[in-house]
C-alpha cells in the first residue's frame, strides 16, 4: 500500500514518518511512536481508553487516522508530567483521589480532564461528569474521578481543595 | 512532657511511619499508570513478532462443508493460516475447559455459536491479519439452533454436541439428554418438600439473572515467544491465574512445565474474563511454536463480548416456605443454567453450579433443596464468576428477590421480614441447611446502622405518601426501596472441596528481606487494577515492623513468584493475604532469635514492638527489624543458617463469608421507564480492613457494575442465535452522567480463623448491589400489583410494565 509522509508534533517534538492511509493514528503512536499511554478499549469511540489532546481538542485516537494528524499538534499521557518530572497537578490528583484502579482508562481519562479543565478551569460535579461522559471507567464508579479533576482543578486555580463530605 | 506522653508520641510514629494496616495508604502503582507506563500485553513488542486474528462464524450452528484458506495464504504479509486441521495431528483442536469438558480451540466440522473460532491467520502486522480474515473461504451448511434453554431438552431438540453425544456419563454425573450437561443436588429434598406441603404461606417465583459479560477495558490479549533452539516458550497473557495458565499449556502442549514461562504483566480489568483459556492464547502459542517467532493476538470487543466468557444466564424457580407470622422454614430452588456451546464455567471443579447453594443467604433457614441443571445452547461457552465468587451474585439475587416476594405476600415489612429471619450473632460458627459453615457475622447490628443511616421509617412514610399522591394523579413518579442483605462466600478455599483441576485452592507468599532491610515479596495471585502491590505491602509493614515503601510486591511472573491459584472470587486477601501474614511470622520468628543472640537475652525475654524486639522491662535495649536483617547476613547466631526469607502456601481452614446492608432510593417516571437513584447506600462487613481508601474504591467500582447489570447490561441472541449488540454502542456500560453517587459504611466483625482476620470485599458491593437495584424497581411497581418484574431495567422495559399496567392512559 501506498504510504503518506506526515510530519506531527507531539508532546513538544516534531516527527516526520510515512503511514498507510488507514493506519489509525492510535496504532501510529502505539507501534510506531512507541506511546502505549493511551490504549484501546473498544474499537468504535465509546470507550475514550485512546484519548490524545490534538490541536487542543480531545480526539479519539482509534477514530482518527494518523493522515489526519499531519499538521497537527498532540499532546499524549507520556507529555502531561511537569517538566521537572514531577506529577502534574492532574496526575496526583488522581492518585491521591484514588482516581484509578487497573490504569488502562487512566491515560485517555487525565488527557480528557487536561482538555476540559482549559475549557473550563472551574468546573461543577455536573460539569465535570458531562465532560468526561465519552470516557469509560470499569473500576471506579467515577466518583474519585470526579473527585480528582477538582483536586486538579483547585490546584491549578490556586484555591484550597475540600474534599466533599459523604 | 511527662515520660509515658514521649513514649506514646514516639510509638504513633513509629506506626504511621511504616503506613501498615488500617491507613489510607496512596497506590504504588499509580506512579506509571498515571503518566502511561504501565506494561500491558499489547504494549510489548518483540522482534519479527507476528499477528494473529481469527476468522469467525456467522452462523450459531452450522456444519463445516470447506475450508479454502488458498487466496488468503496469496495475500502478501500472511504468513500461515491455521485450521483445525492443522491443530488435529497435534491434539490441540479441542483443550480442556475447567469445568471437566473439552472446548473447540478451531472448529472442525461444525460451529455452535455465532463468532466461534474457525481459522487462525498469522500476517505481518495487524491490518494484514484482519484483511486475510476476510479472504477464507469457509462453506457452511446451517441447521436448527437453540437459543432458549428450556427448549434444550425437548425429545427433538437438535444435537449440539456430536463430538460427545454417546457420553452419557459426563463430569459431574449421568446427561439426562444428549444436550444435558449436568444435574447437580444438594440438600433434604423430603423434608423441604415436607415444610412446603403444610406451611402457611408459600411463594414462588421464576427469577432469571440474566446474560451477561464483564467486558474489563482491555479485552483478553496474548504473545506467545517459542525458542526453537531452547525448546522454552515464553507467553505473556491477560491471565487473572497465571500459575494455572502455565499447567494448562504444560498438559495440552507437552512442553515439561519448567520449560514454560507465563508473564501476566499489567492487567486491565479481569471481572471474571480473565481467569479462563481461550482459542486465542492456543492459537498464538501453536503460531509460535509453528513459526518459530513471537505471535500476537489481540481480541477486539465485538469479540471479547460475544466469545469470551459470558457471565449468569441462571433460570432460577425459586421458593420460600414460612409461618404466617414471617418465620422462614424452607427453601428450594431449582436452576436452568443456560453454558452455552461448551461447559466452560470456572469453577472449582467440584462444583459444577459454583457456590449456588449459599442461596439461604443471610438467614437461618431450617431446610432447603436446591438442584441445578446446566444445559448446551447455540451461544458462547463459559459461565464465570463475573465480580463475585462463583454463581453467588446468582444465589443472592434468588435469596434477596425471593424474600421480598413473601413479604409482599405475608403484608410485612421487607426489613422487618428479613431482620425476623437474620441467623443471630451467637449462632456463628452457623452451619446451613445446604452445607456452609459461615465463619462470622453480626447482621442485626449491620442492620441497624444501615436502617438509621438511610432514615428508612421516613423513606418508608414518604413513599406511601407519594404512593396516595400516584393513585390521586397528582405525580408520574413512583419512588422505591430497594433493599438487600447478603452474605458472600468467598476465599476458595479449602483443599478438601476447592481443587482447579486437580490442584487444591491454596495461595502464596515468598518474602525475602536484603542486608539493609528492604524487602520483596512474590504473591500467586494477580491482581486487576485491586491494589495488591499497595495493600500486601501494608500487610507486611504491620507484621514486620519494615515501612511500606520499602517493600516490593511482584506478582505474575511464574518463573520467580511461588505457585497460586490467582486471583478471582475475592480470594486474594482471604488466601494469599493470609499466607502473606503467615510467612511474615515465619520470619518474625527468627528474627526474634536473632535479636536474642544480639542483645544476649533469651528469645522469651523479648517483646515485639512496633518495628523491633525489645527486651521486657528494659525498652531502651531494643533491635530494630533493619538491624537484625544485617545481622542475619552478617553475624548469624550459631547454628543459625544466614538470611532472612519464607514462603508460605496457605491452604485456608473454611471459606470466609463477607457480607453488608445495601439500601437504595429510586425515582422512576412511569410515563418513560427513567429510573433515577436518588440514593445508594452501602455497609460492608469484610473483616479487618487493610486500606480503606483501597476498599472504598472497590465498593463503588462493585456498585456500578451491579448497576449495570440490574439496569440495562445484556448479551442478547436472537431466535436464529444471532448476538444482539455486542459492541458498547448497544452493551450498556453506565458513563459518569449514569452513574450514581455512592454512600459506604462499614461494620468490622474479623473472620476467626484467617490470621490477620480479613474477608475480602472486590465483590460484595456487586453481589449486593445487583438485588438491591432490582428490589427497588420491583418496590416502586408492587403497589400496582406489578408482579415480579425481570431484570434489566432498561427504560424501554420499564415503560413496557408501564403499558402492561395500563399506566399511560
Amino acid at each position: 500500500m501506498t504510504k503518506s509522509h506526515i510530519k506531527v508534533t507531539i508532546n513538544g517534538k516534531t516527527v516526520e514518518a510515512l503511514v498507510e492511509p488507514r493506519t489509525l493514528l492510535i496504532h501510529f503512536l502505539r507501534e510506531q511512536q512507541n506511546l502505549t499511554g493511551a490504549h484501546i478499549g473498544c474499537d468504535t469511540g465509546h470507550c475514550g481508553a485512546c484519548t490524545v489532546d490534538m490541536d487542543e481538542m480531545s480526539v479519539k485516537s482509534c477514530m482518527t487516522f494518523a493522515v489526519q494528524a499531519h499538521g497537527a499538534s498532540i499532546t499524549t499521557i507520556e507529555g502531561v508530567a511537569n517538566a521537572d518530572g514531577t506529577l502534574s497537578a492532574l496526575q496526583e490528583g488522581f492518585r491521591m483521589m484514588h482516581g484509578l484502579q487497573c490504569g488502562y482508562c487512566t491515560p485517555g481519562m487525565i488527557l480528557r480532564a487536561h482538555r476540559l479543565l482549559q475549557e473550563n478551569p472551574n468546573p461543577t460535579e455536573d460539569e465535570i461528569r458531562n465532560g468526561i461522559a465519552g470516557n469509560l471507567c470499569r473500576c471506579t464508579g467515577y466518583v474519585n474521578i470526579v473527585k480528582a479533576i477538582q483536586y486538579a482543578a483547585a490546584k491549578i486555580n490556586g484555591t484550597p481543595f475540600q474534599e466533599a463530605a459523604e | 512532657m511527662n515520660e509515658q506522653v514521649k513514649i506514646d508520641i514516639d510509638r504513633a510514629e513509629r506506626t504511621e511511619k511504616l503506613q501498615g494496616m488500617g491507613c489510607k495508604r496512596k497506590r504504588v502503582e499509580d506512579i506509571r499508570f498515571t503518566q502511561g507506563k504501565g506494561s500491558y500485553v499489547d504494549d510489548l513488542k518483540l522482534p519479527g513478532m507476528l499477528f494473529g486474528d481469527f476468522v469467525r462464524s456467522p452462523h450459531a450452528h452450522a456444519r463445516i462443508v470447506s475450508i479454502d484458506t488458498t487466496r488468503a495464504k496469496a495475500l502478501p504479509g500472511v504468513i500461515a493460516v491455521l485450521t483445525a486441521a492443522d491443530l488435529k495431528p497435534l491434539g490441540l483442536h479441542y483443550m480442556p475447559t475447567l469445568a471437566g469438558d473439552v472446548q473447540a480451540v478451531l472448529a472442525e466440522e461444525k460451529v455452535l455459536f455465532q463468532n466461534q473460532e474457525v481459522a487462525f491467520v498469522i500476517a505481518e502486522d495487524r491490518y494484514i491479519a484482519s484483511d486475510a480474515t476476510e479472504l477464507v473461504d469457509v462453506v457452511y451448511e446451517a441447521l436448527p439452533c437453540i437459543v432458549d434453554p428450556f427448549k434444550a431438552m425437548l425429545p427433538d431438540a437438535p444435537i449440539l454436541r456430536e463430538d460427545i453425544k454417546d457420553k452419557m456419563i459426563g463430569a459431574h454425573g449421568p446427561r439426562k439428554h444428549p444436550n444435558h450437561i449436568f444435574e447437580w443436588q444438594i440438600g433434604d429434598k423430603q423434608a423441604t418438600d415436607e415444610v412446603f406441603a403444610h406451611a402457611d404461606v408459600t411463594i414462588k417465583e421464576m427469577l432469571v439473572d440474566h446474560r451477561t459479560h464483564p467486558s474489563p477495558l482491555e479485552t483478553c490479549q496474548s504473545v506467545a515467544s517459542f525458542d526453537k533452539v531452547k525448546g522454552e516458550l515464553t507467553l505473556w497473557g491477560t491471565f487473572q491465574a497465571p500459575h494455572v495458565i502455565r499447567t494448562v499449556v504444560s498438559l495440552i502442549s507437552g512442553l515439561p512445565e519448567h520449560k514454560i514461562h507465563v508473564i501476566a504483566p499489567d492487567i486491565g480489568g479481569g471481572f471474571g474474563n480473565k481467569v479462563g483459556a481461550y482459542a486465542g492464547y492456543v492459537c498464538s502459542v501453536v503460531g509460535s511454536i509453528v513459526l518459530g517467532v513471537p505471535v500476537k493476538w489481540v481480541e477486539d470487543r465485538m469479540e471479547n463480548l460475544s466469545t469470551t466468557s459470558f457471565a449468569r444466564d441462571y433460570h432460577m424457580t425459586t421458593e420460600l416456605a414460612a409461618t404466617k407470622e414471617g418465620k422462614i422454614l424452607g427453601m428450594r430452588v431449582h436452576v436452568l443454567a443456560d453454558h452455552g456451546a461448551f461447559d466452560a464455567c470456572a469453577d472449582p471443579s467440584k462444583w459444577p453450579a459454583g457456590f449456588m447453594n449459599i442461596c439461604t443467604g443471610s438467614y437461618d433457614i431450617p431446610v432447603a433443596h436446591l438442584a441445578v441443571d446446566g444445559v448446551y445452547t447455540n451461544k458462547a461457552s463459559g459461565g464465570v464468576a463475573y465480580r463475585c465468587s462463583f454463581r453467588v451474585t446468582e444465589a443472592v439475587f434468588a435469596i434477596e428477590r425471593a424474600i421480598e416476594v413473601l413479604a409482599q405476600k405475608l403484608g410485612m415489612d421487607a426489613a422487618e421480614l428479613r431482620i425476623k429471619n437474620f441467623i443471630k450473632a451467637e449462632q456463628f460458627p452457623y452451619h446451613s441447611a445446604l452445607g456452609w459453615e459461615y465463619d462470622s457475622g453480626d447482621y442485626h447490628t449491620a442492620m441497624k446502622k444501615a436502617m438509621d443511616a438511610i432514615g428508612y421509617t421516613a423513606l418508608r412514610a414518604e413513599q406511601a405518601e407519594k404512593r396516595e399522591a400516584f393513585k390521586r394523579g397528582e405525580t408520574r413518579e413512583l419512588m422505591g426501596i430497594g433493599i438487600s442483605f447478603f452474605t458472600e462466600i468467598v476465599g476458595a478455599g479449602p483443599a478438601k472441596n476447592c481443587d482447579i483441576l486437580g490442584i487444591a485452592m491454596f495461595d502464596s507468599a515468598e518474602i525475602r528481606i536484603h542486608p539493609t532491610g528492604s524487602v520483596i515479596a512474590r504473591m500467586g495471585t494477580k491482581s486487576q487494577g485491586q491494589g495488591h502491590e499497595t495493600t500486601y505491602a501494608q500487610i507486611i509493614a504491620t507484621e514486620l515492623g519494615i515501612p511500606a515503601d520499602d517493600i516490593m510486591i511482584e506478582e505474575g511472573n511464574t518463573d520467580t513468584a511461588p505457585y497460586g491459584l490467582g486471583t478471582y472470587g475475592s480470594r486474594s486477601t482471604p488466601v494469599a493475604g493470609a499466607a502473606t501474614a503467615v510467612a511474615a511470622r515465619k520470619i518474625k520468628a527468627k528474627a526474634q532469635m536473632i535479636a536474642a543472640h544480639m542483645l544476649e537475652v533469651h528469645e522469651g525475654d523479648l517483646e515485639w514492638d512496633i518495628d523491633r524486639f525489645r527486651v521486657k522491662g528494659l525498652p531502651e535495649k531494643f533491635k530494630t527489624m533493619k538491624e537484625i536483617a544485617w545481622s542475619a547476613y552478617n553475624a548469624p547466631p550459631p547454628n543459625l543458617e544466614p538470611g532472612l526469607e519464607a514462603v508460605n502456601y496457605y491452604e485456608p481452614p473454611n471459606m470466609t463469608y463477607p457480607f453488608g446492608a445495601y439500601f437504595c432510593v429510586m425515582d422512576i417516571d412511569v410515563d418513560t421507564g427513567v429510573a433515577k437513584t436518588r440514593r445508594f447506600y452501602a455497609l460492608d462487613d469484610c473483616g479487618t480492613r487493610i486500606n480503606p481508601m483501597i476498599i472504598e474504591g472497590q465498593v463503588h467500582g462493585g456498585l456500578t457494575e451491579a448497576f449495570a447489570c440490574a439496569m440495562g447490561q445484556e448479551i442478547r441472541y436472537d431466535e436464529m442465535g444471532n448476538v444482539m449488540g455486542a459492541s458498547f454502542m448497544d452493551f450498556f456500560l453506565p458513563t459518569a452522567v449514569e452513574t450514581p453517587k455512592w454512600e459506604t459504611d462499614f461494620t468490622v466483625t474479623p473472620s476467626p480463623h484467617h490470621p490477620i482476620g480479613a474477608k475480602g470485599v472486590g465483590e460484595s458491593p456487586h453481589v449486593g448491589g445487583v438485588p438491591c437495584f432490582s428490589n427497588a424497581v420491583n418496590d416502586a411497581y408492587a403497589f400496582l400489583d406489578a408482579g415480579h418484574i425481570q431484570m434489566p431495567h432498561d427504560a424501554w422495559r420499564l415503560w413496557k410494565v408501564g403499558e402492561r399496567l395500563g399506566l399511560h392512559g
